[in-house]
């Protein structure tokens, strides 16, 4: 006896090549980013350069971070819409951290250092109760991080007293930030050459306009985080359980895989990510504010879609979250080269989106057609 | 008959004052297909659920191998050899026939000699073996299960049970989802499962695939069994009899 006999095929065959239409649905997003990129580079006055690219490649780095951990968390099914805020918490709590310890005497290395690990250590509380309640509670994800969403927006906020900024970063700190968060491993300077780690003081003012960070750091952290949760994701037995939890919780905790435990330390990497995103928005920009994130977490998620990840579970990767980020922060810009309205690109961002969604749907339409037959 | 393998002595469960399953006696020898027959709510899938170690039975003894199981959890059940291929499969459809048949227990080598990550290629080749072993063909292996028919995503449900060595499979509904070519696919694999000595507890309402595979047929009622009746004697007019009770009361059996 043979499953998938010559009669199965011959009523599969006249539908849609199977593979052909994966290929498509999973590229297109990659295609898309390259049309954007050249559409821009014919039509916008400096939009093709290093600089430009680097700049945009850090523009990008908040919404890829948080994409990241997303991108887990909407493979099991689930969503979190609390990430905007958990940034603005780590990024506040960082700066307070720097700051009083900076103002208690301590070196600025390491009250540096210790408001690193403060901010990355706090944005894990929210993905920690985050990841109780869907998993051990079962409050659906929508609802419990929308709780958490209020819960940390109140929490960002009340660590600065209610204002906008956490005041009081002395001039020494924030320039030891900026050193890494403006900051290069590698530069170019024309009639100058490459420069490691520092731009040189000594340049001309016109000099200066013409610098390219060629490694930019946020850039370079970012990348890294990509790399370790994208290898975890799609090569450890930890990434594989990932997608059977999406695929069929059922099946997931027959098979014996604690599947509570899993939701837990998902949500936690997903407080993580955004924990990494608020200390680099702190040492991009030398300001602790609550808000930071806030503008991103929709993106966040737009970008997690675009890049073909199934908002129903089981599907989707971390490169696609990138490629999704990136199609964001190229739109952003090209916008602003092209001269048009920086409003337009909620429109347009909005109708990817929409397409992303599309594209997908039409996949589970053409795979339910297939296996229907 | 060889030894029964599966020897179950008086269980009854109660569930408040409902009594779903009475002192029920049932056993299964290696390499014979028992199917489990009666209406909705005679019993069977309580009698099942006893077996597989999900409810525990208020009296009685179930005995596997040898082994006393009555009181075990359902995951130390399964790992002694009875695997339960429930209706839903328990697959994860996202995911290739590899992945699927080493669910929760994915195989892992170091990269590098150092990061362990899923060795896929080693576990698609050992599902391939199986899969062989069965007489299942599935066109790629790379497949994801949604992509398969619903008889290879049973198919899959059954090599996976094969390849971590089950020695009873109880089977509920198998048939149910299932076009008619499909469900000839899955009585034959119930029939090579046989073939490899392997007893099958066959939960279904389908008179047909009961007469089709089954080498025997025992008949809930109530709580009860009332009938157990080897497949030589039987028609579908007597099981049918006893599925609705006539065959005690001395009615006329009303087909339906």
């Amino acid at each position: 006896m043979a499953l998938g006999t010559a009669s199965d095929k011959a009523k599969r065959q006249p539908i849609v090549n199977a593979r052909f239409v994966e290929f498509l649905t999973k590229s297109w997003s990659y295609l898309f980013l390259l049309g954007l990129v050249v559409f821009f580079s014919l039509t916008g006055t400096g939009f093709f350069s290093v600089r430009n690219f680097s700049s945009i490649l850090t523009t990008s780095t908040l919404i890829m971070l948080m994409s990241i951990g997303q991108t887990y968390v909407v493979i099991t099914a689930g969503i979190d819409l609390s990430i905007g805020w958990t940034v603005g918490l780590s990024s506040v709590t960082t700066a307070r951290v720097m700051r009083d310890l900076a103002a208690g005497g301590a070196d600025v290395e390491y009250a540096m250092l210790a408001g690193v690990f403060a901010g990355l250590l706090v944005a894990l509380i929210p993905g920690l109760v985050n990841g109780l309640l869907v998993a051990r509670v079962k409050v659906p994800p929508f609802i419990a991080t929308l709780g958490m969403f209020g819960i940390v927006r109140g929490a960002a906020f009340l660590l600065t007293d209610g204002q906008q900024v956490v005041r009081g970063l002395s001039a020494e700190l924030r320039e030891a930030l900026r050193g890494i968060g403006n900051g290069s491993l590698l530069y170019h300077i024309p009639d100058y050459g490459l420069v490691w780690f520092r731009q040189p003081p000594d340049l001309e003012p016109t000099q200066i306009r013409q610098v390219s960070q060629l490694l930019p750091y946020p850039v370079l952290i970012t990348a890294l985080v990509v790399i370790v949760f994208a290898f975890i994701l799609a090569r450890s037995k930890f990434g594989r359980h990932t997608y059977v939890i999406g695929g069929s919780e059922e099946a997931a905790r027959r098979s014996g895989i604690n599947v509570d435990r899993h939701l837990i330390i998902i949500y936690v990497i997903c407080g993580f990510t955004a924990g990494i995103a608020g200390v680099l928005h702190l040492f991009r920009f030398t300001a602790g504010a609550p808000q930071a994130g806030e503008a991103a977490l929709l993106s966040s998620v737009a970008a997690v879609v675009i890049g073909g990840t199934n908002l129903f579970g089981g599907e989707g990767d971390i490169m696609g979250a990138v490629v999704g980020s990136l199609i964001i922060a190229v739109l952003q810009t090209g916008l602003v080269i092209l001269n048009i309205d920086s409003i337009w690109q909620f429109i347009v961002v909005g109708v990817v989106i929409i397409i992303a969604v599309l594209v997908n749907q039409l996949q589970t339409a053409l795979e339910r057609l297939q296996s229907n037959v | 008959m060889s030894e029964a393998i599966l020897t179950a002595t008086g269980v009854s469960k109660h569930f408040g004052g409902l009594t779903a399953v009475d002192k029920v006696d049932f056993a299964v020898h290696p390499g014979e297909v028992v199917a489990l027959l009666g209406d909705n709510g005679a019993g069977k899938s309580t009698l099942i659920k006893c077996i597989s170690g999900v409810y525990r039975p208020e009296s009685g003894r179930v005995i596997f191998n040898g082994v006393d199981i009555t009181y075990q959890p359902p995951a130390d059940i399964r790992s002694r050899g009875i695997e339960t291929i429930y209706q839903d499969l328990a697959l994860a459809e996202n995911l290739d026939v590899g992945a699927n048949v080493f669910l929760g227990k994915e195989v892992t080598r170091r990269l590098f000699g150092l990061l362990p990550v899923t060795d896929d290629s080693y576990m698609r080749q050992e599902a391939s073996g199986v899969l062989d072993e069965l007489d299942i063909h599935i066109p790629s292996l790379t497949q994801k299960l949604v992509n398969l028919s619903g008889g290879q995503r049973q198919a899959v449900a059954i090599a996976r049970a094969m390849y971590w060595n089950a020695q009873l499979v109880i089977m509920d509904e198998p048939t149910a989802a299932l076009g008619v070519p499909e469900q000839r696919k899955v009585l034959a694999l119930i029939r090579s499962l046989r073939e490899g000595n392997i007893p099958v507890i066959l939960i279904s309402h389908t008179m047909h695939d009961v007469m089709a595979v089954a080498d025997r047929m025992v008949i809930m009622r109530r709580g009860r069994v009332v009938a157990n009746i080897p497949r030589a004697d039987a028609t579908e007019e007597i099981i049918v009899r006893h599925i609705v009770g006539s065959a005690e009361n001395g009615e006329n059996a009303v087909m339906i």
